[in-house]
């Protein structure tokens, strides 16, 4: 305290320019000037460039009829739809794509990365050899392989390959049954609903009665009796309020049903099988981080092996797992704008791709685009922030 | 003193020779404990060698045994024609050999490719094998020679005899090579800078730093590959006409630096502040602290993760051909999409060989990484 | 980034990969010593490179008509091939000079886009390739099928009005390059293929088996293609827009690539002022009197480059139809030079 409070003392004595804090206070003044002046330079010729070329600006275009059509569409849409109503169509669609690749990615990822575990010398190596695969190839090379190598074999749809329970394969995709949900299912989705909140109940009760009495109900296989029993009691009580829609042979095509398009299942696929690879290494790690003398302890306490994975290694591995894998999910959302190179119709290829094209309005387009990402990245990183505090180690 | 001989145990009679222990190596037991452990292991043992068996031998049929080695188009690989069954269209790589790796470059001046890919290889193998000699030069050489020598040579410079061969030439696999050095040798610096920014003490210049690195960070490459094609030739005056290559090489660099400098940060922050409160104890300021002390450890360090950086944003490069930018990958779409070329099995072969590429390079530069990260392990064991 | 890009600007400018020029573009190309045509990478006919990057096309000759007129030289042309998807941006951001490239001038392409066509080098319309096997005789019959389409082009526009219009159902599959989307096609992705009938006659040859496929006979829309230039330079506009009225007029007044230097020496009126023995045409568009010679010369009239590229004697097999001149029952008119 006392040698910082002499030199402050003696701050007079060096020259202004030499002054730390002046030189600092300076250094941040011209950067701060040069960033804003290159944001000027950048608007200014922009504005000049676009004003010469009389391009148009402005977001305008959003309630003009786009007039082009869509492969697939969420939500309704047709070629008189606006523009914003296409920009929602490739954002459900970049949803659609993302939501489906992480949940197989996380289930291939995590059976990939147990079997690496795994002390079985073959098992162990074949998922390594998944892993090195697909960690070091472009994912670009994985979607063109199951898109131009693999789906585009497939038969065309004359000669469809008929899977058992009318479902239909062919080089136009896969054609499942579509659910139509009849009157009555409002009553069975209310069931659902309750038996979930009973399943929460008896879970709440279980641990109530442990903590007092120490006495263990098996509250998981009731809730499942619970969730799987009750809505299908009153499926069938109610008449079987659920219709299907077969997909039937047309001239071209096969009509009905559910069609799962080929750059869909290919971006599916693809984007899994890839993912899954960098899924199961942070699996593998954050197995790995738990200290063995955790499960002997766990052991040691008469825990069964399944108590020991449920109630000690997990909640340790997901502490290390969940911030990688976290990343792996955001990272496999902005991987799935690379849909635009098999033409599967995600926000990057409906916005920036053809509504770019018919307004030629770039500025508006890249930006809104790359703003979508960004408030995908930051809802990810706010998850993160909350997840952290919750599985902080609290330290005594 | 008591007599120590009476009080302890001592054996007095020779014990009975006995049977050699159970074997506890050999293939037999390795099988036993590693294959065949429990019911569950020998089941997935058998089902995956059973998968292996299955796999293997027509995957190396179709490599290796029965390709088509030479062709002219698919119909000297179409298994209706020749009437019997064929592999791997290997022909198909042989005929776009040159256009694969060299794109439309004039087939005379093809040398200065090749020349261009031997500097290359020797400046990575002496920056990154630990045991090369001159260090320091060769990250000079690496970082300040080669990019003018690799830019003169590639896109020639008629006064020393090179004519001029225009980068809409360029093409395939010496593309995928030009952005990926390029992404390295101007992301390091400005990752460095960045890195530096952030963990600086002014707020500005902090500001500053985490905007740019947690923007690009955000979002897609694909969309800064946009803003680098359609947007960057807006923002400069009417009459700049950026190259497209230039525009993407932009948008490549400024993305990667911003992962760069995440990964030089992680750096810094491993480096204990001790460090830099002895640089400051000996009266450094904070350019030669930076430059002398902390960097050079920190950099080191972080390796590993500059060279993992690296893999990525070698597999990215293929996303340029999105913006038309015809790296190793497109020119391999666009030869299967030759009418000559264009059959069901095609792309089988073709992306089997694009993917072996990729593999080499990405897998040797991960083996390296992996062996970088356990020498300095070792080397920072106290 | 402020670092970066000063870097690589000041860099790239030193190596000449940016070209600075606030004057016209007519200067700038003089500057430069070549023309950079916006072409298209894949069109037999119309514009295709080979592997060795020799283009060949209508459109190609387009530019280096114009590489003639202004260099003597048709040789001095750098083609930047551009997907339908980038094309306009390329030719707003200066990236080209001129951009001919088989598109289709609409209304609000000029009026939004901040480019301008300088005429119409080719009338088309759009059509559909189909299967023989599917037993299509007619667009109508096309109810329910899944229809391949490039992006970013006015025949995605033009599809989806006609499926709206004669209210049948249809599937479409958009694809970022044509090359990707006749793949797809000629794969089995799609029933049929749409695009200018020009194209469908160059993309029927590049199936794997083109006598499996035929041309329906609607024609959908009106596509007239050109070429085009930025907005905001009349001079390069000028000289763009009489080039191609010189081909026209090279074909009506019978000035062919043989004949040209005899016809030079004609006293026909017309011929001189046509052919730069009289007046000051030429220089008027900043060029040389003897500017259309040059051209012919080159590559010769509007005729001869589209028997060359696209005619009757060529694997596409187009008639002249609507594009024959204004004389002979087509559409080709050019004002006089006078």
């Amino acid at each position: 305290m006392s040698i910082q409070a002499n030199a402050k003392h003696q701050d007079p004595k060096v020259v202004f320019y030499n002054d730390p804090k002046i030189r600092s206070l300076f250094f941040q003044c011209f950067l701060l000037i040069a960033f804003l002046a290159l944001f000027y330079f950048a608007y200014d010729n922009t504005v000049a460039n676009l004003k010469k070329r009389n391009i148009a600006q402005g977001f305008a275009f959003w309630n003009v009829e786009a007039g082009f059509d869509i492969s697939q569409t969420l939500i309704p849409y047709s070629a008189a739809s606006s523009y914003g109503r296409a920009f929602w169509v490739g954002l459900l669609n970049t949803l659609l794509v993302s939501g489906l690749s992480i949940f197989f990615a996380t289930i291939i990822g995590v059976v990939i990365g147990v079997l690496r575990l795994s002390k079985n010398w073959v098992v162990s190596r074949l998922a390594a050899l998944y892993i090195e695969v697909f960690r070091n190839v472009p994912l670009l090379l994985v979607l063109y392989f199951w898109y131009g190598a693999v789906l585009s074999n497939l038969p065309e749809p004359r000669d469809s390959i008929a899977i058992p329970g009318d479902i239909w394969l062919n080089s136009r995709g896969l054609l499942v049954p579509r659910p139509v949900m009849l009157d009555q299912f409002w009553v069975v989705s209310l069931s659902v609903l309750l038996a979930v909140l009973a399943g929460i109940a008896v879970h709440r009760h279980a641990r109530r009665k442990q903590a007092e009495t120490g006495e263990r109900l098996p509250a998981g296989w009731i809730s499942t009796l619970l969730i799987v029993g009750v809505p299908l009691a009153v499926y069938f009580a109610v008449g079987q309020p659920l219709g299907l829609d077969l997909p039937v042979k047309g001239r071209f095509n096969i009509n009905g049903g559910l069609n799962l398009a080929p750059e869909l299942v290919a971006m599916v696929v693809g984007l899994s099988t890839y993912t899954a690879a960098f899924i199961a290494e942070a699996v593998r790690a954050g197995v790995v981080a738990v200290s063995k003398g955790q499960t002997e302890a766990a052991h040691s306490l008469g825990l069964t092996d399944g108590q020991t994975l449920r109630l000690v290694v997990m909640p340790q591995a997901l502490r290390v797992i969940v911030p990688p894998l976290n990343s792996e999910f955001l990272s496999l959302t902005k991987n799935s704008s690379l849909g635009v190179s098999i033409g599967y119709p995600d926000l990057v290829n409906v916005f920036t791709g053809t509504v770019l094209n018919q307004t030629g309005q770039a500025v508006e387009m890249v930006s809104v685009t790359m703003l979508v990402y960004l408030t995908f990245s930051l809802l990810t990183s706010a998850f993160m922030n909350w997840f952290n505090t919750r599985v902080a180690l609290v330290e005594r | 003193m008591t007599d120590a001989t009476s009080l302890s145990f001592v054996r007095s009679a020779v014990i009975p020779e006995q049977r050699p222990p159970h074997r506890v190596s050999g293939p037999l037991v390795w099988m036993r404990e590693n294959l065949f452990s429990s019911l569950l292991n020998t089941v997935l043992t058998i089902v995956f060698l059973g998968v292996v068996g299955w796999v293997l031998p027509g995957f190396i049929r179709f490599v290796l045994l029965t390709p088509v080695w030479v062709a002219s188009s698919s119909k000297d690989c179409s298994a209706d024609l020749l009437q019997h069954p064929v592999g791997a269209c290997w022909g198909f790589i042989d005929a776009h050999f040159g256009y694969l790796f060299y794109g439309q470059y004039p087939a005379g001046e093809r040398w200065r490719v090749n020349l261009f890919y031997a500097l290359e290889a020797l400046g990575i193998v002496w920056i990154l094998l630990p045991k090369a000699p001159f260090k320091s030069a060769g990250l000079a050489f690496f970082f300040l020679l080669f990019p003018v020598i690799g830019f003169v040579l590639l896109s020639g410079m008629p006064i020393i005899g090179l004519s001029t061969v225009q980068t809409h030439y360029w093409g395939g696999f010496l593309v995928t090579i030009v952005i990926s050095t390029v992404g390295i040798v101007a992301s390091l610096p400005i990752g460095v800078v960045l890195a530096l920014g952030r963990r600086s003490a002014m707020p500005i210049a902090r500001l500053v730093s985490v905007i740019m690195i947690e923007f690009v960070r955000g979002v897609p490459l694909i969309t800064v590959l946009f803003m680098a094609n359609v947007m960057f030739p807006l923002f400069v005056p009417d009459g700049w006409r950026p190259d497209s290559l230039l525009r993407v090489l932009v948008g490549v660099g400024f993305f990667s630096a911003a992962y760069m400098a995440e990964a030089v940060r992680g750096g810094l922050q491993a480096i204990p502040r001790g460090q830099y409160e002895a640089a400051q104890a000996l009266g450094l300021g904070y350019w030669q602290m930076m430059i002398k002390i902390i960097l050079p450890q920190a950099l080191k360090i972080v390796i590993p993760n500059i060279v993992n950086n690296f893999i990525g944003l070698f597999k990215d490069t293929t996303l340029v051909a999105i913006v038309g930018i015809f790296d190793f990958l497109r020119t391999i779409q666009a030869s299967l999409s030759d009418p000559n070329w264009r059959s069901g099995q095609m792309p089988l072969a073709a992306y089997l060989f694009a993917a072996f590429v990729y593999f080499i390079f990405c897998y040797g530069m991960a083996r390296y990484s992996l062996s970088m990260e356990r020498r300095l392990q070792t080397g920072n064991r106290h | 980034m402020k670092k970066l890009i000063a870097a690589a600007v000041v860099a790239a400018a030193s190596f000449g990969l940016v070209t600075g020029a606030s004057a016209g573009t007519l200067d700038n190309v003089k500057a430069k010593g070549q023309l950079v045509c916006g072409a298209n990478p894949g069109t037999a006919g119309f514009g295709v490179p080979d592997e060795k990057g020799n283009w060949t096309g209508l459109d190609v000759d387009y530019c280096r008509a114009i590489a003639a007129a202004i260099f003597n030289d048709p040789t001095k042309v750098k083609f930047v091939p551009l997907s339908s998807k980038d094309r306009f941006t390329a030719l707003a951001s200066g990236e080209v000079d001129v951009l001919i490239r088989n598109s289709t001038w609409t209304m609000s392409r000029e009026t939004t886009l901040g480019v301008i066509w300088a005429g119409i080098n080719f009338y088309d319309g759009q059509g559909f390739l189909v299967n023989k096997k599917l037993g299509v005789k007619s667009a109508t019959d096309l109810d329910g099928a899944t229809i391949c389409v490039q992006q970013g082009t006015t025949t995605e526009l033009n599809l989806a009005d006609y499926f709206r219009a004669t209210g049948k159902k249809y599937q479409v599959v958009t694809f970022g390059t044509s090359e990707e989307a006749v793949k797809a096609y000629d794969t089995g992705r799609c029933d049929a293929y749409t695009t200018d009938r020009s194209g469908l006659a160059a993309d029927r040859l590049s199936m794997s088996k083109p006598d499996d496929h035929i041309i329906l006979p609607e024609i959908i829309s009106k596509e007239p293609l050109g070429p085009l230039v930025r907005q905001g330079d009349d001079q390069w506009l000028n000289l763009v827009k009489w080039v191609h009225y010189g081909l026209l007029v090279a074909e009506e007044d019978g000035i062919t690539k043989a004949n040209v230097d005899e016809k030079a020496k004609s006293d026909d009126p017309e011929l001189k002022r046509v052919l730069g023995t009289d007046g000051k045409f030429g220089e008027s568009l900043g060029l040389s009197n003897a500017w259309l010679v040059q051209i012919v010369k080159a590559v010769g009239n509007y005729g001869e480059i589209f028997e060359r590229n696209v005619g009757p004697n060529t694997p596409l097999q187009l008639a002249r139809a609507s594009n024959a001149l204004w004389n002979k029952g087509g559409l080709q008119y050019a004002p006089p030079i006078r």
